[in-house]
C-alpha cells in the first residue's frame, strides 16, 4: 500500500471508514479524525500512559501505533465507559474515592484498569501497584487511584 | 509529534515481508509492536520509506521446546512470554526478568524479538539470548541464517542484520532442572530501563561449579558475557573467595559510561554488587549433577 490508505475500524461499537495517511498516529486519529478527545496525548513516546486505549480488548499506547494498524480492529476508548449522567463502574469508583484530580490522567488509568481486571489476578496492592506503574499521574499521589481499584477488585468477585 | 512521510504495508507472508525490505533499497524498517521504533520515529530519530508491518503474518507467534532448546517466534509479545509455563518451568532466568521489563500496556505489544532486534544495551531480552547462547535465525529473499547471539550485537541500536533481513525466531538453551541460575537488576523505578543488570547460571559437579555463564547489561554500549569472570568461576568451590574473584574479574573487563542517572564507578560497583548477589542464588538454586 502506498500514498493513503483507506481503512475501516470500529470504535466502540461503530464502524468507521476514514482515508488516512500511513504516519497518522492512532491517537490523532482518534481525536483529530473521529473528534472522540477523551484520548489524551502526553508525551507522545509511550512514557506516560495518557493515551492508552483498548485495541481488540488488550490495552494499547495509541501514540505507538498507527492509524492504519488499527485497520480490521476493535476500539474502545473512554468514550465508551460512560457519560457524565451514568458514569462506568471504573468511573464511579474514582468519584467514589477521589482517584482524580486534574483529569489528565484518568482516561489513561481508566482504560489500563479495564484491562487489568479484565486479565489480571490484581491479588494484593502489590500487584495492583505494579499494573498501574505504566501510567504517570503528576496530582494524586496514586494511592486514590489505587484504593479505587482495591475496591473493584472486591466487587469483580461479587454475582452482579 | 508526528513521524516524518513512509509508505505502509501490511505483509501477508515471510517472504512477502523480505521482498518488500529489500524493494525498498535497504530504506524499509520492519514494525513488530512498534514499542521501541514507533518512540523512535515521533522523534524523527528513524525515518523509513517504507515500514513493514508483520504482525498479520500467520504462524509467527509460536513458543516451541525442542532438544534443549526452546525458540521464540517473532509475534511472541512480552505479556506471552511472562505468563508462559514451559518458559517459566524450562527458561526460570528469563521468566524472572520478564518481571522487570515494562509495563502491562507496553508488554502487550512489545515482542521478544523485537527487543533483541532493537538491541538496547540495557535491556534484558537480549541479555537473555546472549547467556543462554542464542541464535538468532533469519529470512532473506536469498535465504535464511542462523546467527549466534555472540556475533549479533555491535554496539547500541546495532546489530549484524541486513536491511532486507526479518528475524522470524530466536532459538536459546533451556536449563535443565538440576542448573543454578540467577538474575538481578538494579533500576530507579520498576519497569524502567534498568541502570545494571546480571544474569547468570551454573551446574554443580562434585561440588564444584561446572560451566558458569555469566551476562550483563546496562554497563556498556551492548549486553555482554563475562568470559574472564566465567573462567575465575569455573571448577570452584563457589565459596566466597571465588566469587570475589569472579567479581573482581567482570569489575576490571567492564568499562561503562557515567550518565544523567550513575557515575562510571557507581555503575562498576553495582555491576559487581549485583553478580555476587546473582552467583550465591544461582549456588544455592544448584543441584548435583547425577553422573548420565
Ligand atoms: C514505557 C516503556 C518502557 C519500556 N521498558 C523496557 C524495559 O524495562 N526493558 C526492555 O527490555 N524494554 C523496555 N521497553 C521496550 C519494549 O520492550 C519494546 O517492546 C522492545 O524493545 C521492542 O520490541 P517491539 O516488538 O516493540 O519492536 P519494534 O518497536 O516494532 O521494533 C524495534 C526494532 O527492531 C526491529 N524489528 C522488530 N522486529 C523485527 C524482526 N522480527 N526482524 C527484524 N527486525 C525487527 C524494528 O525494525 C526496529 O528497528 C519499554 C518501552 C516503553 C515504551
Ligand atoms: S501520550 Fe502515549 S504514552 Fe504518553
Ligand atoms: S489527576 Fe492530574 S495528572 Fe492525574
Amino acid at each position: 500500500m502506498t500514498g493513503r490508505a483507506d481503512i475501516t475500524l470500529s470504535v466502540n461499537g461503530q464502524s468507521y471508514t476514514r482515508r488516512v495517511d500511513p504516519r497518522l498516529l492512532l491517537s490523532d486519529f482518534l481525536r483529530h479524525e473521529l473528534g472522540l478527545t477523551g484520548t489524551h496525548v502526553g508525551c507522545e513516546h509511550g512514557v506516560c500512559g495518557a493515551c492508552t486505549i483498548l485495541l481488540d480488548g488488550r490495552s494499547a499506547r495509541s501514540c505507538l501505533m498507527l492509524a492504519v494498524q488499527a485497520h480490521g480492529a476493535e476500539v474502545e476508548t473512554i468514550e465508551g465507559q460512560g457519560t457524565v449522567a451514568a458514569l462506568g463502574p471504573i468511573q464511579q469508583a474514582f468519584r467514589e474515592h477521589h482517584a482524580l484530580q486534574c483529569g489528565f490522567c484518568t482516561p489513561g488509568f481508566v482504560m489500563t484498569i479495564l484491562d487489568m481486571l479484565r486479565h489480571h489476578d490484581l491479588g494484593d496492592d502489590a500487584a495492583i501497584r505494579e499494573a498501574l506503574s505504566g501510567n504517570i499521574c503528576r496530582c494524586t499521589g496514586y494511592e486514590h487511584i489505587v484504593n479505587a481499584v482495591r475496591a473493584l477488585v472486591r466487587e469483580r468477585g461479587k454475582p452482579a | 509529534m508526528k513521524p516524518a512521510p513512509f509508505d505502509y504495508l501490511r505483509a501477508e507472508s515471510v517472504a512477502h515481508a523480505v521482498q518488500s525490505l529489500a524493494d525498498a533499497g535497504g530504506d524499509g524498517k520492519v514494525i513488530a509492536g512498534g514499542q521501541s521504533l514507533m518512540p523512535m520515529m515521533n522523534f524523527r530519530l528513524v525515518k523509513p520509506s517504507l515500514l513493514v508491518d508483520i504482525n498479520h503474518i500467520p504462524d509467527l507467534a509460536g513458543i516451541r521446546q525442542q532438544g534443549g532448546r526452546l525458540g521464540i517466534g517473532a509475534l511472541v509479545r512480552h505479556r506471552t512470554t511472562a505468563a508462559d509455563p514451559v518458559i517459566a518451568r524450562h527458561v526460570p532466568v528469563l521468566h524472572a526478568a520478564m518481571r522487570h521489563v515494562a509495563h502491562l500496556t507496553v508488554r502487550n505489544r512489545g515482542t521478544f524479538c523485537g527487543s533483541v532486534c532493537h538491541a538496547d544495551p540495557a535491556a534484558e531480552m537480549p541479555m537473555i539470548a546472549l547467556l543462554l547462547d542464542g541464535t538468532v535465525q533469519t529470512a532473506t529473499p536469498r535465504g535464511g541464517r542462523r546467527l549466534p547471539a555472540r556475533d549479533f550485537f555491535l554496539g547500541p541500536l546495532m546489530t549484524a542484520l541486513e536491511p532486507d533481513e526479518l528475524v522470524t525466531e530466536i532459538e536459546m538453551d533451556t536449563l535443565p532442572a538440576d542448573t543454578g541460575w540467577g538474575f538481578e537488576e538494579f533500576a530507579r523505578r520498576h519497569g524502567d530501563y534498568a541502570l545494571a543488570a546480571v544474569a547468570v547460571t551454573v551446574d554443580r559437579q562434585d561440588g564444584r561449579a561446572a560451566g558458569p555463564r555469566i551476562a550483563v547489561m546496562g554497563v556498556g554500549d551492548r549486553p555482554m558475557r563475562m568470559p574472564e569472570a566465567e573462567a575465575a568461576l569455573d571448577g570452584s568451590d563457589m565459596g566466597e573467595a571465588a566469587i570475589d574473584a569472579a567479581v573482581e574479574a567482570l569489575r576490571a573487563t567492564i568499562a561503562p559510561n557515567a550518565d544523567l542517572h550513575a557515575s562510571a564507578d557507581y555503575r562498576r560497583h553495582l555491576a559487581g554488587v549485583l553478580a555476587g548477589r546473582a552467583l550465591r542464588g544461582a549456588w544455592t538454586r544448584a543441584r548435583e549433577r547425577l553422573a548420565a
